[in-house]
């Protein structure tokens, strides 16, 4: 069977199908009530053990913080009021446990969800929560908990959430396989960062395999070989072996430049998505961020973060890096990233909607409160500041006047920030592109998102499944796009970077390097070997095929072109 | 039994974390424990009857104690009251 291969490295393992199990309660007189009474009790103190392992294991993987929830879950799980509640409700109306569970939750959440507050609503998103471990509990459905496996095995799933992904144990999790997404999903760009093979957009996979089947995944290739014979088995661990080997290879890049065989410099920067990412920065030995995405303090919490809560985050940054530029991108939410409580429009076209910097200027407090933590953490660092999704000059201008407000601001509050910090702009939007000669003039930098850019040269949904094959990094229009805009910034004298995933596609960095990108941003796991590409290329041997390059027809013809003269 | 009134001084009232301390602080004595807000009574060691309070800033609570340890357990809470549950800002 064949998918979209997203996470390189190979596996070989046991099955595991994920699946939210459903439950249905219907209302059922009990026959005893001591049993329903009894089951009640055992059911919870199942609960709290399970939302126990759940707190420690996120404590030790992820934090403190992200820990407190299922202290939250806990408390409610052990509350003596919605405990007695539940008796009472078996006992006067002798109905099973599972239906006074029901019951007496939505009490709750809709007293709850008819506060006024923010805060409460978020609590009746926890008690659900709680109420269905219960009743799955007591109605014996198998959980699947993705935190507490017990052996090795490979993930099978139609698609995993981020709180699915955000309690993985990476360290039983061999490969993941996925029936929706694509190289630029969620799944996919986790499992990347943790450095587990992975392919997306497998076609009914799920009917395909059952659980504890030995397959053998090539996250390179998107392959996966179903009952494997002896002889895949041992190509398995020749070339598992081989990967070990190339990884050594790679720690031997650490701490040198990147710089080519014929001696141009280029940066080699980390695209993160949290502060608590800095770590896979510096062990990958990152020469900046070059894309620190902010949705995640937006994402975290039930309310928009203060200006405090970002200050630190980026604060944290800038001086982890110790003067290496990061650059901080301004809010991108909305298209396929929504925060609920925002109540964000739900709109047919999401992707050429209301979004990113849209959404900015038209809500400018939540801007203004962005760029004044920005400014105020550029105090402690080589911060850069970045906005998303520009379509024309005027948002340019209009974002930056918010930027020189903040600045006021800050001067008249005695607050310092660097006077002189650096603004670029994605460009992701082929308007931009086409225009970069005139945008130039505008800023300080360039950096080229090619997921977004792709999606809009081509009209691709970069998300749909039926059509991820027209969605090709290779296309000529897309290289021809990447060219112009470096070539219009050096004109005007900016640097030009690339966050996208074609930065750090093994087969494109030689071109791009002749292109003269200056910056190359990918995700941290990817860095060494990109340096490692860089210092085994020489820009001239590869300037000369450009324009042969560029006049392919197809993006097959660029690829194989590339495969056969510059990869080889 | 013992009670007494407090106001509350601390950003985000018996929500969110303070809640969360309170109902534990709470917990941790044997006495049965009441918050009264506007004639309405709440198991002090219920987070959720703490929580459908919605008690908030500059809100005037009486909280009462009725037990062995009643005395302590009044003394406790309202001095984590008034430290404002140790918030920052």
């Amino acid at each position: 069977m064949k998918g979209i291969g997203t996470s390189s490295g190979i596996a070989l393992g046991k099955v595991l199908i994920y699946e939210e199990p459903k439950i249905t309660v219907e209302e059922n007189k009990a026959k005893d009530i001591d049993r329903e009474i009894a089951r009640l009790n055992k059911a919870i103190g199942r609960a709290v053990e399970e939302i126990q392992q759940l707190y420690v294991r996120t404590l030790e993987n992820v934090g403190e913080d992200e820990a407190e929830i299922f202290n939250a879950h806990k408390m409610m799980a052990e509350d003596p009021e919605f405990i007695e509640g539940v008796k009472s409700k078996i006992r006067d109306e002798k109905v099973t446990a599972e239906w006074a569970v029901k019951q007496v939750a939505e009490e709750y959440i809709s007293i709850f969800e008819n506060i006024e507050d923010e805060y409460l609503r978020e609590r009746a998103l926890d008690l659900k929560d709680v109420s269905q471990r219960l009743l799955r509990i007591l109605l014996g459905i198998e959980s699947m908990d993705l935190s507490i496996l017990k052996e090795e095995c490979i993930i099978v799933a139609e698609d995993l959430t981020p709180s699915d992904t955000a309690q993985m144990n990476k360290d039983m999790i061999l490969g993941i396989v996925t029936e929706l997404g694509g190289t630029t999903s969620h799944t996919s760009i986790i499992a990347r960062s943790l450095e587990i093979p992975a392919i997306a957009g497998v076609e009914d996979i799920i009917g395909t395999v059952k659980n504890g089947d030995i397959i053998i995944i090539d996250g390179s290739k998107g392959t996966i070989t179903l009952e494997p014979s002896k002889k895949d088995i041992e190509a398995y661990k020749t070339k598992k072996k081989e990967q070990e080997d190339f990884r050594f290879k790679l720690q031997e890049m650490r701490g040198k430049g990147s710089i080519s065989k014929d001696g141009t410099k280029v940066e080699i920067a980390a695209n993160i998505g949290n502060h608590r990412d800095l770590n896979s920065v510096i062990e990958n030995d990152g020469e900046g961020v070059g894309l620190f995405r902010t949705e995640f303090l937006y994402m975290d919490n039930n309310r928009l973060p203060t200006e405090e809560e970002q200050f630190k985050a980026y604060r944290f940054v800038a001086e982890g890096l110790e003067g290496k530029p990061v650059i901080i991108r301004t809010l991108d939410v909305g298209g396929d990233k929504d925060i609920p409580y925002m109540n964000l429009p739900k709109e047919m076209n999401p992707f050429l909607g209301y979004r990113a910097i849209r959404l900015c200027l038209d809500r400018t407090d939540i801007f203004k409160t962005q760029l004044r933590a920005l400014l105020r953490a550029s105090a402690f660092g080589n911060i850069k500041i970045m906005f998303p999704m520009i379509s024309n000059i005027e948002e340019v201008r209009l974002a930056k006047r918010q930027l020189e407000e903040a600045k006021e601001e800050l001067t008249k509050e005695n607050i310092e920030f660097n006077p002189n910090i650096e603004v670029g702009i994605m460009v992701e939007i082929p308007a931009v592109a086409i225009h970069s000669d005139i945008f130039a003039k505008e800023i300080d930098f360039f950096s080229i998102g090619t997921n977004d850019l792709i999606q809009y040269t081509v009209a691709v949904d970069r998300g749909n499944q039926h059509i991820s094959n027209l969605y090709n990094q290779y296309h000529p229009s897309v290289l021809k796009l990447i060219k112009m805009t470096i070539e219009n910034g050096h004109k005007e004298g900016i640097w030009v970077g690339m966050c996208g995933e074609a930065a750090g596609d093994e087969k494109l960095i030689p071109l791009l390097l002749a292109m003269g990108l200056d910056e190359f941003s990918m995700n941290p796991s990817s860095m060494l070997k990109a340096r490692y590409i860089i210092k085994n290329t020489s820009k001239e041997e590869i300037e000369p095929m450009l324009d042969k390059i560029l006049s392919l027809p197809t993006a097959e013809d660029v690829e194989r072109f590339i495969d056969e003269n510059i990869v080889k | 039994m013992y009670k007494e009134e407090v106001i509350l001084k601390n950003k985000t009232g018996l929500h969110a974390r303070p809640a969360s301390l309170f109902v534990r602080e709470a917990a941790k004595f044997s006495s049965d424990i009441k918050v009264i807000k506007d004639n309405k009574e709440y198991n002090a060691k219920s987070i959720m009857g703490i929580l459908s309070m919605g008690a908030g800033k500059g809100d005037a609570i009486t909280i009462q104690a009725d037990g062995s340890d009643a005395e302590e357990a009044i003394e406790s809470l309202v001095k984590l009251i008034n430290d404002k549950f140790n918030e920052k800002e």
